[in-house]
């Protein structure tokens, strides 16, 4: 039998509901694993198994009635990222700020996958308020790379992206305000989507930048996280952001076939800077693309340059709003003051870490009087110009292709200390935020160094099933994705 | 832009957060470095575009006028750091 | 030297809905702190507003009514300030397009004449918590019961010249908010509040002077007092060679004076941007005309119909629309007993005589509002006498009592059947052999006499109508 660490999601929950494993069992083999690698690779902020073992039971009992037939991850672990609201868990978005914060409302994804029968085993490390690259701006602990302990998992889905690859769980949510899922699937060997803004709930997603933010899926291929995908997105009356659309559904994304499929690769996402490992990587995979029937074009999408400008303008403003409400006075970590302002100022100066601090005085500089239209209110334009670049090429592509980021994960402290180069390295992500489309990061092979590099694949708005089902064709002729680390 | 200290403070105080000497040097090159780059933006021409605030046209998106909740009273003074009399307790704010 | 003062003003009028604005708590005035709140409204992490449709509806009402533009695109923007009653740390507010822009109001200006106040805009926001502050304990508690309650924010130009205009305009806008549904305006519950700019010039000046703002005073008394005492002590300053200063005062109505607030920061700087949770609002021509169409009959149209269709005196129909606690009351009266100038009677007689005595106004009328409808029917039908209708409306007033129950209960209703009455009369008869012999010889003020006797052997519990009609039946046989 194969092991069960080397199977997807939907290949275990058909196993489960078939009786020849048990919803335990799984738990229990993952456990094992969590047990054997956590203290190494730092993947969570809370393993939860009482909890898990309590949903388990429920779960089971569902299973064996029949009542979850349809629901593909029936049984299946998964991983939660830390800045998602588990009813009475610690949510600390792995700040000092939010170290004892217990919501007491599930997010509306919490209450689909539970729905869906999939059991949280924990909560995972991320950036601090998912604002970075590399999950070091945690207040807790360092994850590292499942590829290479010197090297970051990326981020700021660092935690989520390294449990699938150190196997220490079979899927996991993560979000992406700039490429936060994306980025660290490339950089940990695993698949992740970015799912158009408003179809998931952002409903119990603690805020970074809300016309941004979305939750998606990370997990051991394309087909895993479509399956996640059908599960958690739907309009939610509590999300006035959310969108109606039609249902998405996981299985349809089988029946594609490449031949004759338009796509198109920015020129723009191959200029300089791009490590040559990469782009060779990511080269090989558009020919096979075009080995797979596709028709393959060049085009300029030279708006690029404003993308990152752009994206720390927006990000930055909704953020020093949305961390505002960290005072000390109605959750988490409280400073011993003097008086009330002192309560504010000593609680944030205390909570939050130098790159939220940075973020947050960058925000309030870009809203402040005087500097508004020149900055804020220039960045929402170019974000229009930008989202008109992406329609405009999909009005002749399918779907478009480029890399995810421009090198593959960097050592730990190697980046922290410059945040502009940090920022610049988000530069083929961050785009698709401000655009609100949907991509794909899945993986595509290997650098010098043995480091995953991974591939984007970028879609219409609400066309998650063309790049979802181009992922699936893409993975079904190679196995990137089925490669692991070595240090396994 | 030019960063000076000024600035630095100000961003300090609207923000509500206080910087170490060390860091609010550290910061204020951050600051300077990000701007610098940021005002690249200057070169896009956005002369008659419309601020796109939210990416895609949904709008009128209502709920009725019904109340749902109950007493949540001690759910919502679960965390609170200091509660008191069925209320969050704070320094005394100057009136 | 002669001065004109300008005023113009900014008033908050905290909506009548059940929910608040974004989130499914009730808005209901009191109760215990912090039991009318959720996730929504005490700004826990991860939580998203909904925008109450209502909210929306009654601010295109207010803007009608006022004769504003309806803005068709509409946004939300948040307003940032750290302060412990706004647990977000940001308003959700109107800035770049509110919801209503250039009206006017009719008041009765300084000289006599008719004047328009112009409405600059009308915006929805929603409102903040509650501060407590504990002197024993040096410390401040928080309540966000209040939180998220919605609001319209009416902000006029300055074109007030003295208290009583903006005490007119004040009454004026009320009326507005009270007949179109959309707010109770109580204010002692601080569901009106008016921040007063007030500057001073010199007559014939066309520059606006210096401008202060005194903020959330909530009675008319009280703006009046503080518009005079603020006038004169920027004219003061003026005369003696100083300059008013811009700044934020508070009125201590108790001490007939105002003073400079302490600023909670030099310059604020609310660091306004559109707000990303929520859709922008559309309002085309169709949703405009529906609620114009559905708009609630407002004062003058009332008083109209009163006296053109029910027949009311001009004087008793003002007296009536002043209030709409009044017209609630007379509309519900008339409903029930179907005779609406016996209802304004019993509402301008009984009741303010009642109001009156108690030192109450008609927005504390807190009786069911169909007991006062129950005791005409019961009059009118010769249930219960006028005298007993009045001692049960009183027990109405004081207790809230059933007036049905009551009369049941207490044995007040009137005898009218003939069977019951007959052997009393009779009675009443046979023992004043006297009196009926002067009827009998012409003398009428002799029936009188008799009726009393018999009502006092009824001990009044019978209609003096049918008492009369059978003693005279018997009298006359």
């Amino acid at each position: 039998m194969m092991k069960l660490s080397e199977m997807t999601g939907i290949e275990i929950s058909k196993m489960i509901k078939s009786g020849e494993i048990s919803v335990k069992e799984v738990l229990q083999d993952t456990f094992d694993r969590i047990d054997k690698t956590e203290k190494t690779f730092n993947c969570y902020v809370t393993v939860d198994k009482e909890y898990a073992l309590q949903q388990a039971e429920k779960v089971q009992k569902l299973i064996d009635s029949g009542d979850l037939d349809d629901s593909p991850l029936a049984g299946v672990p998964i991983a939660v990222k830390d800045n998602i609201c588990v009813k009475d868990k610690l949510t600390t978005c792995s700040s000092k700020i939010l170290y004892n914060f217990k919501p007491v409302y599930n997010a509306t994804v919490v209450e689909k996958i539970q729905k869906a029968g999939m059991i949280i085993i924990g909560k995972t490390n991320m950036d601090e308020f998912a604002m970075g690259s590399t999950t070091e701006t945690s207040a807790f602990k360092i994850t590292k790379n499942p590829w290479n302990e010197s090297k970051v998992p990326g981020g700021s889905s660092g935690g989520s992206a390294a449990c699938i690859a150190a196997k220490e769980s079979v899927i996991a949510l993560g979000s992406d305000t700039g490429g936060s899922i994306r980025q660290p699937a490339s950089y940990c060997g695993v698949t992740g989507l970015k799912p158009t803004y408003g179809t998931v709930s952002r409903y119990g997603l603690v805020a970074f930048a809300s016309s941004l933010d979305q939750i998606g899926p990370l997990g051991r291929d394309a087909l895993d996280c479509a399956a996640l995908y059908e599960i958690i997105s739907g309009k939610d009356e509590k999300d006035a952001t959310s969108m109606e659309f039609d249902k998405f559904s996981f299985s349809d994304i089988k029946n594609y076939s490449l031949k004759g499929k338009k796509i198109g690769v920015p020129t723009s996402y191959f200029g300089k800077g791009l490590a040559p490992d990469v782009k060779q990587r990511v080269l090989e995979s558009i020919e096979i693309f075009k080995s797979l029937g596709a028709e393959v074009e060049e085009f300029d999408l030279d708006i690029i340059k404003y993308a990152v400008p752009t994206y720390y303008i927006i990000a930055c403003a909704e953020a020093c709003s949305n961390l505002s409400r960290y005072d000390g006075i109605k959750y988490g970590y409280s400073a011993d003051s003097k008086n009330i302002l002192d309560t504010f100022i000593k609680s944030r100066s205390e909570g939050f870490g130098l790159e939220v601090k940075r973020r947050i005085m960058l925000g309030n500089f870009v809203l402040s009087s005087g500097y508004y239209d020149a900055y804020y209110n220039k960045a929402l334009k170019a974000k229009k110009l930008i989202q008109d670049a992406f329609f405009k090429a999909f009005d002749k592509y399918d779907f478009l292709v480029g890399p995810v980021a421009p090198d593959t994960a960097p050592s730990i402290g190697e980046n922290l200390s410059d945040p502009l180069k940090m920022y610049m390295a988000d530069i083929y992500t961050v785009m698709i935020n401000i655009a609100g489309v949907p991509a794909l990061s899945i993986p595509c092979g290997v650098d010098k160094g043995n480091m995953p590099i991974g591939l984007q694949l970028i879609g219409k708005p609400l066309d998650e099933k063309t790049i979802l089902s181009a992922a699936y064709e893409f993975q079904r002729n190679t196995d990137f994705h089925k490669q692991c680390s070595p240090l396994l | 832009m030019v960063i000076t200290d000024e600035l630095v403070a100000y961003l300090e105080k609207l923000g509500r957060i206080e910087l170490d000497d060390e860091q609010r040097v550290k910061t204020k090159k951050d600051l300077q470095d990000i701007l610098s780059y940021i005002d690249t933006l200057n070169e896009l021409d956005t002369d008659n575009i419309e601020p796109l605030s939210h990416s895609f046209p949904i709008f009128n998106v209502f709920a009725e006028d019904e109340v749902k909740n109950g007493d949540m009273r001690d759910e919502v003074l679960k965390n609170a750091p200091e509660s008191q009399d069925g209320c969050f307790k704070v320094h005394r704010t100057v009136e | 030297m002669n001065y004109e003062i300008v005023i113009g003003l900014e008033v908050h009028t905290e909506l009548s809905t059940k929910r608040k604005i974004f989130c499914n708590c009730t808005t209901q005035f009191g109760g215990e702190p912090n039991t009318h709140v959720c996730e929504i409204c005490s700004g826990m992490p991860g939580t998203l507003p909904v925008l109450n449709k209502k909210v929306v509806e009654y601010a295109i009402r207010t803007g009608i009514a006022t004769n504003c533009d309806i803005t068709t695109n509409n946004k939300f923007d948040r307003k940032n300030y750290f302060y412990p009653d706004l647990p977000k740390a940001y308003q959700i507010s109107q800035l770049y397009f509110p919801i209503c822009r250039n009206g006017h109001i009719d008041i009765i200006g300084k000289d006599g004449e008719e004047k328009q106040v112009r409405i600059h805009e009308i915006h929805m926001e929603e409102d903040a918590g509650k501060l407590i502050h504990d002197d024993w304990e040096d410390c401040t508690l928080v309540d966000y019961n209040r939180c998220g309650v919605p609001l319209l924010e009416i902000v006029s130009e300055p074109d007030m010249r003295s208290a009583e205009e903006v005490i007119d305009y004040l009454t004026k806008l009320r009326s507005i908010l009270q007949y179109t549904g959309v707010s109770d305006c109580k204010m002692q519950e601080g569901s009106l509040r008016a921040d007063v700019n007030l500057s001073v010039r010199e007559m014939g000046s066309k520059e606006f002077g210096t401008r202060t703002e005194m903020k959330n005073m909530n009675s008319f008394k009280a703006i009046a007092r503080a518009i005079e005492y603020e006038a004169q002590r920027q004219i003061d300053i003026i005369e003696e060679g100083g300059k008013v200063v811009q700044e934020t005062r508070r009125w201590d109505d108790a001490n007939g004076e105002s003073y400079a607030m302490r600023s909670k920061e030099d310059a604020q700087d609310y660091k306004y941007f559109p707000e990303p949770d929520l859709p922008p609002i559309i309002i085309g021509k169709e949703w405009i005309e529906s609620v114009k169409n559905n708009l609630p009959e407002l004062k003058d149209a009332k008083k109209k119909r009163y006296i053109e269709q029910l027949g009311l005196p001009e004087y008793d129909t003002g007296l009536i629309t002043d209030s709409i606690h009044l017209v609630r009351l007379f509309e519900k009266t008339s409903e029930i007993c179907k005779k609406p100038k016996i209802a304004a009677n019993w509402i301008l007689g009984e009741l303010l005589m009642r109001l009156n005595e108690s030192g109450k106004t008609p927005e504390d009328i807190d009786f069911d509002d169909s007991s006062l409808g129950k005791i005409i029917v019961m009059v009118e039908e010769g249930k219960i006498s006028r005298d007993t209708g009045k001692k049960v409306f009183k027990k109405v007033f004081e207790e809230n009592v059933d007036p049905e129950k009551y009369v049941a209960e207490n044995n007040l209703g009137l005898v009218s059947d003939t069977a019951t009455l007959k052997p009393v009369i009779e009675d009443v008869i046979a023992q004043n052999e006297k009196s009926v012999n002067e009827y009998k010889g012409g003398k009428q003020q002799a029936l009188q006499y008799l009726i009393g006797q018999c009502m006092r052997a009824l001990r009044g519990k019978a209609p003096a109508q049918e008492v009369q009609k059978i003693l005279k039946e018997l009298l006359d046989k």
